[in-house]
């Protein structure tokens, strides 16, 4: 019972009304495509993503739908592996940075002073460098590798949700829930985890959603700067990569390319609708507009 | 008389607080400086250990083969770049050359980085300024046409176009806008910043397009901004998104205030009420946001260099990073960080002196 009650009830009571609409209807549905495309790949895909034995940069056709690549393998097999790759690692990378990021910054904004101090100021040395640029360094210096590349933007991507947790959970520190729970003698620990935490979630979350694109964008542009996947995985930002090679040869470097933006598309699509669903400021506009 | 009578009640009259000596302005722009100043010394710091935690050997990234194999060579090699002095050390040379002016040489281009630097930074600038400036017009403006016709077709059009520009990876877009403009339509002319056979203008700001129309060549400003266009659409495309939902949204917030309802009710044409209500105080959050945007502008140049092959700090920080030329690395990383920290300071001040109440946070 203590969940602040009146999020609750307009969390849920505007869900069903901003899922209606087409945006949200296709962003769910291309998520869920490609999630299924992801688990299913090897049954799916036509061909050994790996697998050396096609004629060499063959255009689209009805034998190889998105065509050969250089070393002629088939694209259409490559970007269903894909999915397995990216897809999975950018929503642990989410995962991970939410995470790290959220408990910093519910840490600095639950008890201020020099832990406030030291992590915000800690965040706003990472925002002093632009992403990629950062990115790019780190990645750079840790040596190239997938694993280095999920790092990387691990070390760019945390600050965004300490800064927004901090601010949420000063809003609530005060309230008088969260007090009476100080009173009745709970930890400093058990207060954030039970009283603070659950009321910041929401705002949390769809930020994480909207991040999701983020951070496909970026590691796949790690990839495309040789920065993340080996050459022989088919990660898709290396496969555009391997396209810029074959210029004369459009399809090897577009379906990878459309892929990635398909993906990141639904969950900007997902991420607008959860925000306009939650969102105060836009529900009051609404509101206003309505009177 | 008069003089002595000024001259006794100052005396008379207890000292003022110290603090009011300075107007609110002058101290929220000292604050401000100084916070900056720090933040720039940090940028030294982070950029000084992160190129000193490489595990990837710079010396195995810069040598060849048989050069490796010889110690003698790899020790002279280490203490001709310094890195045989202890860690401490190096950062305190770093600084002293920092102080006046050196970055230390490239290990790639053997060159001073400083000068490198001062080659790359203005072509990036001119990319990233054409950007910016083409994503505040189209973006303003599409985001104040999706809030005035809201839940319209074109507001969801415009909705839809805001999120595909958001969504779409940079370098790809930039690799198939080269084929399709270039390759196939032949439309606009390829890579590099102005055509070959003209010879970049005399230099003066280092920008090309200026440097034409100083000189008064026309052919070369042509070439330039011919140049300039696909590239700059390409980088522009993630901050129209960007700005046109933003500034979508803070329209909207506007017109739900109560001045903007009486400005309405006393009969105040439209176009009034839009241009010297809403959009006066709409506008003010997007100078902030567009700030912001101009840093992922920089981030996003580094992927659109490389494929239209402009010679500015994106595609030297990606050449510096994949050799581990650290002396380059570092100083890109300085560089781009003190003019990301600079905008943020304009931003900061801008919206000091155009929103008063900010200054008194």
């Amino acid at each position: 019972m203590r969940r602040d009650p009146l999020a609750r009830k307009g969390l849920t009571a505007r869900l069903p009304q901003a899922w209606r609409q087409p945006l949200a209807v296709s962003g769910v549905v291309i998520a869920v495509a490609w999630l299924v495309i992801a688990v299913a790949a090897p049954w799916l895909a036509p061909h050994d993503p790996l697998a050396q034995e096609l004629p060499r940069l063959a255009p689209p056709g009805p034998d190889h739908w998105f065509g050969t690549d250089q070393l002629g393998r088939d694209v259409l097999s490559r970007v269903m592996h894909g999915a397995r790759v990216s897809i999975p690692l950018t929503l642990a990378l989410v995962a991970l940075s939410l995470l790290i990021g959220g408990l910093l910054g519910a840490c600095a904004g639950y008890f201020g002073r020099w832990v406030d101090e030291t992590i915000m100021r800690l965040a706003d040395l990472v925002f002093a460098f632009p992403t990629v640029i950062l990115a790019m360094v780190v990645a750079a210096a840790l040596g190239a590798s997938l694993t280095n590349a999920v790092l990387a933007v691990l070390v760019v991507a945390w600050p965004a949700y300490a800064r927004v947790t901090r601010g949420l959970v000063l809003g609530v520190r005060e309230r008088e829930f969260v007090l009476s729970g100080r009173l009745l003698g709970f930890s400093a620990w058990r207060s954030l985890r039970v009283d603070v935490l659950p009321n910041v979630t929401g705002p949390i979350l769809v930020l994480a959603t909207l991040d999701i694109g983020t951070a496909l964008l970026l590691l796949s542009g790690l990839s495309f700067l040789g920065l993340g996947a080996k050459p022989p995985s088919p990660e898709w930002g290396a496969m555009v990569s391997s396209g810029v090679e074959v210029f004369d040869s459009w399809w090897v470097a577009t379906f990878p390319g459309l892929a990635i933006l398909t993906v990141v598309l639904a969950f900007n699509f997902l991420g607008d609708t959860l925000r306009d669903a939650l969102d105060p400021r836009t529900a009051r506009a609404i509101k206003e507009r309505a009177l | 008389m008069s003089g002595d009578a000024v001259k006794g009640v100052a005396a008379v009259a207890p000292p003022r607080p110290r603090r009011q000596a300075l107007p609110p302005l002058a101290r929220f722009l000292i604050r401000r400086v100084l916070v900056a100043v720090l933040l720039a010394w940090g940028v030294t710091v982070v950029t000084f250990v992160l190129t000193n935690l490489v595990p990837g050997d710079p010396v195995a990234a810069n040598l060849g083969q048989r050069a490796m194999s010889d110690p003698e060579i790899v020790a002279q090699w280490r203490a001709e770049h310094g890195l045989d002095k202890p860690l401490w050390e190096q950062y305190g040379m770093y600084l002293q050359g920092l102080v006046q002016g050196d970055l230390g040489d490239s290990q790639q281009s053997h060159r001073p980085v400083s000068q490198d630097l001062a080659e790359a930074v203005p072509a990036t600038l001119e990319l990233a300024g054409a950007a910016i400036l083409v994503s505040l017009v189209l973006g303003v403006a599409f985001g104040v046409i999706a809030a005035l016709r809201r839940d319209r077709l074109s507001d969801h059009l415009l909705r839809l176009v805001s999120l595909v520009g958001i969504s779409v990876p940079t370098f790809w877009l930039a690799l198939v806008a080269f084929y399709v403009f270039f390759y196939r339509l032949r439309l606009t002319p390829g890579s590099g910043r102005v055509d070959p056979a003209l010879g970049a203008p005399p230099p003066v700001t280092g920008l090309h397009t200026v440097d034409a129309l100083l000189a008064g060549q026309w052919d070369v400003f042509g070439s330039a901004v011919g140049h300039l266009i696909t590239p700059a659409l390409v980088l522009a495309l993630y901050t129209i998104g960007l700005l046109t939902r933003f500034t979508r949204s803070a329209v909207l917030e506007v017109l739900g205030q109560d001045y903007v309802r009486a400005a309405r009710a006393k009969g105040l044409p439209e176009r009034v009420v839009l241009f010297r209500y809403v959009l006066r105080s709409a506008l003010v959050p997007v100078i902030t946001v567009a700030g912001l945007a101009f840093g992922s502008l920089l981030s996003g140049t580094v992927l659109v260099e490389s494929i239209f092959a402009w010679p500015g700090i994106g595609q030297y920080a990606f050449k510096s990073a994949t050799t581990l030329d650290l002396p380059a690395v570092m100083g890109v990383g300085l560089v781009v960080g003190v003019v990301y920290l600079v905008i943020n300071l304009i931003v900061d001040v801008l919206y000091g002196v155009i929103d008063p109440r900010v200054r008194l946070r």
